[in-house]
Parts: C-alpha cells; structure tokens; sequence
C-alpha cells in the first residue's frame, strides 16, 4: 500500500512537472505572437498618427516632397470595394443558395464546393493576372472596373462558404413547417430560410469586404493607380493599398508618412468591419 | 363530402383482422369520410415502413394513431400531405384520397395539397420572424388582404388557438421569444390561419409542459367541429382523452382501427391489448 502511495505521487510530480512546462511553452508561444502583434500596431499607429489631420482627407496624392494627403486613394478603395462586393455577394448569396437548399451533398455539390474552397485560398496575385488577361488586355486599359471585379473574385469563395454553412445551420423542421402550409420552395428559401440564416450571412459579406479592402496584388495589374484625383471607374483608379505599396519604396519622407497614414486608416476600417461582423454574430446568438 | 367510388355507410369502421363492425353509441348519423387509404405502403429506400394499409379517416372527428417508437405512425402522416416528397429517397405506392382525388397522384399540386391539409409538428417550429407574421405567412401565401382583414385573420386564428390574450400585445416581437407551450399554440394558430380542412398533428404535445398539453388538448377538442383532425401521439391516456377513433400500429401495420373506446377497453386484437395496458412498448 505504502510504496503503490508513493509511486502515485512520484507520477503526480512528474505529471506536475510537464503540465508546467508544457503550458509555459504554451504560454510564451501566445506572448510571442502577441508581442508582434502589438509592435506592428505600435509602429503603425506611431507612424500613422503623424500623417493624421484634415489634409489626409482633403488633399489628393502629391508628387515627390510636396505636402498632400490621400483623399483620392480613400475615394478609390471606397468606390472600388464597393463595386467588389457588390458584384461578388450576389453571386456568391446564389451560389451559395444553389448549394446549400437545391442540390445539398450531391455529387456535383460537393464538386463544387470543393473548388470553391481551393478559390478561397487561391493566390490573389494570379487573380489580378486573370483579370489583366480578360478585361485590361482587351479593354487596352486599366480601370476602377477590372480592379472591382478582380476584388469580386476573391468575395464569391467567401460569400459560397459562409451561405452553405449558414444555410445548413437552418433546422429542416422549418423548411417542412414551411412546406406543410403550401408554401413553394423559392419562397420557403428567400422567406424562412435567409431570414433565419441572415445575422451569419451578413457577417460573411463583412468579412469578405474587410478582407479586399486590404487586398493590393488584384490591383495592381487592374487599378494600376492613380495620382490625381477620379471618380472615373472607367479611368486607371487610386486606392490605399496601391498607394501604400507605391510611397513606402520612395525616399521621400512626406510619402513615407502618408503611406503609413493609409496603412492605419486601412487597418481602423477593418477592424471596425470585424468588429461590427462579430457583435452581429453575437446579437444572432442572443436571439437564439 | 362522400366518395364516389365507394359506396357509402353512416359509419365504417374498418378493422383488418375482423370483417365485424363493433356498435358505437353516442355517434351521430352522417359522418363522411374524409380520406380513405388504400392499399397505402411506403418505402425509406428498400426499407418497408408501411405495409399495406387500409382504412378510412372520417371528416369532424379526431383519429389518433398509437403505437411503439418506429411503429410508422408518423410516417403514416407525412404520407397524407406528402412531406415525404421533400426527401428524394423516400416514396409510397398505393392510394390515400381525399374528397374524391387521389393525392398520391404525380400530377397532384404539392403546395396547393398542403395548403390544404395543415400540420403541426412534435416540436414548436416558429419561423424568425414577428408573431403576426408567423401567422400572416401562410396567408399571404395564397390569399391578397388589406391590412384591416389580415389582422382580422391573425387575431381569430390566435383567439381559436387560445393565444392571443397573452400575445396581442406583442405581436411585432418575434415568436422565438414565446415560452414552448406558447410556441407550439403559435404553430397551430399558423396552421389553421390558412384554413386547411384537414389537420395533422404529430406529437404535439410531446415537448410540452402538463398545463400546455391541457390547453392544446382542449384546443383539439373545440377544432374538431370544424376540421378532420388525425393525430399521433405517444401518450395512451392523450389519445384516450382527445380522439373519437384510434389506430394501433406495430411494425408498419394498422393492427386494429376503431372507436377510441372500444379500442381502450375492449380491443379486439392481442397486440393492441398488450399494448394499451403497458405489456410492451
């Protein structure tokens, strides 16, 4: 009895003993990512703050060491981003749609939704190459149009995945209940269906919004940029990253700290998308 | 409301064992039948869940159908508005018809069908949406209203189902919001806002609390002037409280179909006595 006693505590101290080293390693691990997370916001938002003030917004891209701001740049991944999304989340929504309620876990379904997830994680360099090749090639110029629909391929793989999977969270006693009053198929979808899948849909569409809205390879091929001041999407257009990727390689001092300013502005925006996308998500939990 | 192809009795009681037709007292002359089911079997794939029944359902009683967990009661009911359909692998051969028609019929309009014949479901399924619209949704489905008498609508169809002291002051909140007892009301309020003629309810009180079940019951009790009302349930004493004719199934067959009372208290089959006195099951 007495040496089986002292054998369990021998193990219990080594058990002790990993369970500590192990959860400090585990511990360290998260500091270590933490601690780059916080020195790239700190450089950013040190860097950032300094090009803050109303000539960010009101004045447009300079040319070398002459002061300016990025009022076009921020008007052009507006307009830019909104035309992604606005081309790419209908589609997406009825894809998605098609997958999820008229032909779920079908071959061709599955096909399908395999592909779309290899889209999900494709390169977005090449994207942009596709779209030189089909629209800018042809067009024999870039635009705010190609750089939208380049932007609109990399919202459908995102927008397909969160309908599915919102989609197949909808229990089937609703669509049944929904069929037993008469109710035909289209409407049992856009009625019962999307209203009940509609918080987690949305938050899709957010975060395929905050994810192009720092998107710059799509871009370069297809906005190509823009240093003067557009609201032409049929015209080469300016956007943040474009900007960003183009001032930060220059000596001057003045871009420099404007393309830092983007960079903060860009990453304010999408963490108030993702915050907005959470706390949506949340409220569809509460109601639940 | 009587069929064409069959010739016509007061009263039939259809026992497939015995070809004797028990005396019922207390029943009114008249008495049409709604739907008569004939040769029905139904398939989940090979699997045979219904085998050869025959029986016929009459109009302003209520018709509960008893029997052990997969014994194809419910299977039974969702062969009568054909909510097999939605699941490809699933089919039934044979005849159920209703008011002359053959509803198993290919050509039948399935959402028409539907509108018709309404049904609850074991679990309270409110859509996410207003309490008036839940119940305006069916409504709106085949019908155009003014305001004025869609809310007409919606208030006698929350009065019959005994819901709408406790609601009409909020009826723009959703009807996630509603206790179970409250949603599982909701749900037969939507289902005979639509006016259907026939009403199937399966297991509706199974996720209920007693007071609920009591108010669903006495609800079943004061709809059944109006419609054919065929229920399942798991509950012997529901069954006994609530139905004027109840149907034993065992293992995909109508083992004995008659008068509640008789059923309950003399039974004419071996199973059904076992049954109903708690041997199995």
């Amino acid at each position: 009895m007495t040496t089986a006693r002292s054998l369990d505590l021998s193990r219990y101290r080594f058990r002790r003993t990993r369970n500590r080293l192990v959860l400090g390693l585990a511990t360290a691990a998260t500091g270590f990512g933490l601690l780059v997370l916080a020195a790239i916001l700190f450089k950013l938002i040190w860097a950032g703050s300094a090009a803050l003030g109303p000539s960010l917004f009101t004045m447009i891209t300079p040319p070398p060491d002459r002061e300016g701001g990025l009022a076009n740049a921020i008007v052009g991944s507006i307009l830019i981003t909104l035309g992604g999304t606005l081309l790419g989340t209908p589609v997406g929504i009825f894809a998605g749609t098609y997958l999820a309620e008229y032909s779920p876990g079908s071959r061709f379904s599955q096909l399908v939704q395999f592909i779309n997830d290899i889209l999900l994680s494709a390169p977005s360099i090449i994207i942009g190459l596709f779209i030189f090749e089909v629209m800018v090639i042809p067009m024999h110029h870039s635009s705010g149009w190609a750089g939208s629909v380049a932007l609109s391929i990399l919202v459908i793989p995102i927008v397909v995945r969160t309908t599915v999977d919102m989609l197949a969270l909808v229990p089937n006693s609703l669509r049944e209940a929904a069929a037993a009053l008469g109710a035909p198929k289209w409407k049992i979808v856009t009625l019962v269906c999307y209203r009940a899948a509609m918080q987690g849909m949305l938050t899709g569409v957010m975060l395929a919004v905050a994810r192009i809205s720092g998107e710059t390879a799509p871009l370069l091929f297809t906005a190509l940029g823009n240093n003067g001041w557009s609201l032409n999407m049929n015209a080469p257009m300016a956007s943040l990253p474009l900007v960003i990727n183009q001032f930060v390689n220059d000596p001057s001092e003045i871009w420099n700290r404007l393309a830092w300013g983007g960079a903060l502005l860009i990453t304010a925006a999408i963490l108030a998308l993702n915050i907005t996308a959470r706390s949506l998500t949340n409220l569809g939990s509460m109601k639940q | 409301m009587t069929q064409q192809s069959v010739p016509m009795r007061p009263l039939e009681i259809r026992m497939p064992e015995t070809s004797h037709d028990p005396a019922i007292d207390g029943v009114p002359e008249a008495l049409s039948d709604k739907i008569e089911i004939r040769n029905l079997r139904f398939y989940y794939k090979k699997y045979e869940a219904l085998k050869n029944i025959n029986m016929k359902l009459h109009d302003k009683r209520v018709t509960a159908f008893i029997g052990p967990s997969g014994c194809g009661k419910s299977t039974m009911l969702r062969c009568l508005n054909r909510m097999y359909d939605l699941y490809p692998e699933q089919r039934a051969t044979g005849e159920i018809i209703v008011d002359g028609r053959d509803i198993l019929d290919p050509k039948i309009d399935l959402n028409l069908l539907r509108a018709k014949i309404g049904m609850v479901f074991q679990k309270p399924t409110p859509f996410p949406m207003s309490i008036f619209d839940n119940i305006a949704f069916g409504i709106r489905l085949y019908e155009k209203l003014p305001h004025s008498e869609l809310m007409d609508r919606v208030e006698s169809a929350l009065r019959r189902a005994a819901l709408w002291t406790e609601v009409k002051d909020k009826l723009k909140q959703s009807g996630l919001g509603l206790s179970g007892g409250q949603q599982q009301r909701l749900c037969i309020a939507r289902a005979i806002a639509v006016k259907p003629e026939i009403l199937l309810l399966d297991e509706p009180c199974s996720a209920l609390d007693p007071i609920s079940t009591q108010k669903v019951e006495e609800l079943i009790a004061e709809l059944k002037s109006d419609y054919c009302i065929i229920m399942v349930t798991h509950s012997m004493q529901q069954a006994a409280r609530s139905s004027d004719y109840t149907a034993f199934m065992y293992l995909g067959e109508l083992i004995e179909f008659s008068d509640t009372e008789t059923v309950f208290t003399n039974p004419a089959n071996k199973r059904t006595e076992d049954y109903i006195t708690g041997r199995f099951g």
